[in-house]
């Protein structure tokens, strides 16, 4: 009987343990994860192979999506690549919500490396630098001389061109981008006595409404970190002078004076001057905050407006973010990227649905289901956003504010560098380091990570 | 000879399936981790350059890694110990409760049946500064709003507290067996002796669940080298990775940085940590533990 017993334990534990080993690797071998994506797409390709046997010449495209702001997105999408395919009865689109912008560029990555990527896909922006180095894209310069070249890209509002652009190249057609603005609250601008009708201007005057604002359990001012600490320090650092990387993505600047001053602002707002809740605030709750009637201002991507507008149970207005030197406010969002591993044919058809996606009326259309900014110029002299802009002035603010803006942090080595950056941040918020060596420790890093690019 | 032989072929063809399957999703992918720690695999290189222990010596000077793993050991001394005392105490509890046995038993247990990325949602939830559970509770009591996931110093231990909820209801289980399997007549000579219920349960109860214990902890402690959900969920690993594990700095480096030979070799490390712990344990321990 003991014998048995010590026999089942130690089996129990053998077994225990190398499940735990599996466990791990699984999740972090590449391998692994690649193999078990490529399966997934494997399937689509099947499938693609099987199509033309039966109906003739149908071409079928995989498209990767990822939804980054509230409401439901994933309808409309569809109800989109619906109506391509009704255009287009020779090409099938398959939509593939894939999470956040995050667990698309590792499903994508994974693709992209067993060799069965998906045909196009929206990630950030600010993957270009990425994708470029793992070799899994194409310029798209043929496909929009075909459209006219330059006069079908000066559409596009060039602050949102800036990350889709690299040595004379254009790697991606901009679809889903923001801006970040400010959202307040009358009601509570009100009962402060403040102006309704003027949000702060300045960051001297945004100090002072939000020491007003703030009190009786309530922020005056809420800015997300979470996951985006490197985006709002860059609001800061526009607003202040310079953008914080150099256009080939090989260099950063962080630790300058004007960077060291505007995250100094942003940490005083809370450690010396109590407007704003301490330490590092979430994302995702932050505009919970907000309709909830916690915080009575907060910096947030206009990617929201529309969610926002739906659950406010109060007045509210939206603004640029307030200005130091001159307004300012990185771009932010996902464009339109088409795969290399894939036949030609089938690129073609992806510039279709590229095309078809960013076409004036749908920008339009997209950019009032969802609050996004429309990507093209002509999208703000159509009928319905004329319409949409007259009942509702607050979706123009991004739009004009993007006079003002610059591309978002987008370098070789992105993901690296992006959390060296919001790592420093969010020590300086947390008052482990001052802002002058939080922005030095992060240069520092940053030019390491960056050394073996610059050879 | 033959028959013996026959014997032991029979047993390997049960073993068969699973040793294929072990072989292949185990040992094969350790294997490919192992080689690829030791070459450079990263953006920069387009094809994988051979380092030997480049990756290993990198690692070593590197802050966060540093920071990564203490704060594992960090997490496991608050996860385990406590987990476990609190398990075998429920365990107590739920066996001799005589009124709602059934109830009290499915309350311990029920956390251990939500998913994780549901647990931590519910607690970033209890733990949102102004509004969230705690802050209620904290102002009920008249004391200061805390930012729990946002303060350095608090977080982990926000992690820790969750964790201990979360898991303690699973141990739980197999201390009631471990209970069950104790011999009546021992707490009947104890009794009919005159012994305090204090050392009943130290002289009697708690050496005979050492093996029990022993499964627990392995569990346990190789599970605080496991957990990831959480933080994505809650933190990332943040502030200034304040409350950022290995397996999701793991996670981070191959994912997001795309620095796949020093994913590997932090994968490397991970298992060498957990093997470590199982044979500590299972080698040192056994020995000293009594079983029926």
């Amino acid at each position: 009987m003991r014998k048995v017993n010590v026999m089942v334990m130690a089996a129990a534990l053998g077994m225990s343990v190398l499940a735990g080993c599996g466990n791990n690797t699984d999740t972090n071998s590449n391998t692994n994860n690649n193999n078990a994506a490529g399966k997934g797409s494997g399937t689509g390709a099947g499938e693609a192979a099987a199509a033309p046997a039966d109906k003739g010449t149908k071409t079928e495209l995989t498209y990767y999506y990822p939804i980054a702001v509230g409401g439901p997105l994933t309808a409309t999408i569809e109800a989109m690549t619906a109506d391509f395919m009704k255009e287009n009865p020779d090409i099938v689109v398959k939509p593939v919500y894939t999470g956040s912008y995050a667990d698309t560029a590792v499903k994508t990555q994974a693709g992209v490396q067993s060799k069965q990527p998906p045909d196009v896909a929206v990630l950030q922006s600010t993957e270009l630098f990425s994708l470029l180095d793992m070799d899994a894209i194409i310029p798209l310069d043929e496909f929009i001389e075909q459209e006219g070249g330059d006069t079908y890209l000066s559409d596009f509002y060039p602050a949102f061109m800036e990350n889709s652009q690299t040595e004379g190249k254009t790697y991606s057609i901009p679809f889903q981008r923001s801006t970040i603005v400010l959202y307040y609250n009358k009601d509570m601008f009100k009962a402060a006595g403040l102006d309704p009708e003027k949000p702060p201007a300045t960051w001297a005057e945004m100090q002072e409404y939000a020491v007003k604002l703030a009190g009786g359990g309530k922020w005056g001012l809420e800015i997300p970190v979470t996951g985006y600490a490197y985006w709002m320090l860059q609001t800061f650092a526009l607003q202040n002078g310079n953008n914080l990387m150099a256009p080939d993505g090989k260099k950063v600047m962080f630790n300058t004076p004007e960077n060291v001053e505007g995250l100094q602002y942003w940490v005083d707002l809370a450690a010396k001057h109590k407007a704003m809740p301490g330490g590092v605030t979430d994302w995702s709750t932050v505009p919970s905050d907000f309709l909830e009637g916690k915080t009575a201002m907060m910096y947030h991507t206009t990617g929201n407006l529309t969610n926002v507008k739906k659950n406010a149970s109060f007045d509210f207005g939206v603004s640029f973010l307030p200005a130091q030197k001159q307004y300012g406010s990185p771009t932010g969002g996902g464009n339109f990227y088409i795969f290399k591993d894939i036949d030609k044919k089938k690129q073609e058809a992806a510039w279709k649905f590229v095309k078809f996606m960013t076409e004036t009326e749908r920008a339009a259309q997209w950019s009032i289901d969802t609050g996004y900014v429309a990507v093209k110029k002509s999208a703000y002299e159509t009928g319905r956003m004329k319409a949409y802009a007259a009942e509702f002035p607050a979706a123009l603010i991004a739009r004009d504010q993007l006079e003002y803006a610059s591309a978002e942090l987008s370098t070789h080595n992105n993901g690296r560098i992006v959390k060296i950056l919001s790592d420093s941040v969010q020590a300086a918020l947390t008052n482990e380091l001052t802002p002058a060596e939080a922005l030095q420790k992060a240069q520092n890093e940053a030019d390491k990570a960056l050394a073996s690019f610059n050879k | 000879m033959n028959a013996r032989l026959r014997r032991n072929g029979f047993a390997w063809l049960l073993l068969l399936p699973s040793l294929l399957f072990l072989l292949l999703f185990t040992f094969y992918p350790i294997a490919l981790t192992l080689r690829l720690s030791l070459f450079q695999a990263d953006l920069s290189t387009p094809e994988p350059v051979f380092t030997g222990l480049g990756n290993y010596r990198t690692m070593f000077q590197d802050e966060v890694f540093r920071k990564v793993m203490g704060n594992n050991v960090l997490f496991a001394l608050g996860t385990v110990p406590l987990g476990i005392a609190l398990a075998l105490l429920m365990a107590v509890f739920a066996n001799k409760a005589l009124l709602g046995r059934g109830f009290m038993r499915s309350a311990f247990f029920y956390p251990t049946l939500i998913p994780m990325i549901a647990a931590a949602n519910i607690w970033l939830f209890i733990y949102t500064p102004e509004y969230g559970f705690m802050s209620r509770l904290l102002s009920w009591f008249g004391m200061n709003d805390i930012n729990w996931l946002g303060t350095p110093g608090l977080v982990m231990w926000a992690m820790i507290l969750m964790i201990i909820w979360k898991e303690a209801g699973f141990f739980m289980i197999f201390y009631l067996a471990g209970l069950q399997n104790i011999s009546k007549e021992l707490y009947e000579a104890a009794h009919v002796d005159g012994v305090g219920r204090f050392t009943v349960f130290r002289k009697i109860t708690f050496p005979l669940l050492m093996p029990t214990t022993l499964f627990v902890s392995i569990v346990a402690l190789t599970n605080a080298y496991k957990l990831v959900d959480h933080l994505m969920i809650m933190t990332r690993g943040g502030p200034n990775n304040a409350s950022n594990l290995l397996l999701y700095y793991i996670y981070e480096t191959a994912f997001s940085y795309w620095d796949q030979g020093m994913a590997s070799a932090l994968t490397v490390v991970m298992i060498a940590v957990l093997l470590l712990i199982a044979a500590v344990q299972f080698f040192g321990l056994d020995r000293r533990i009594h079983y029926n």
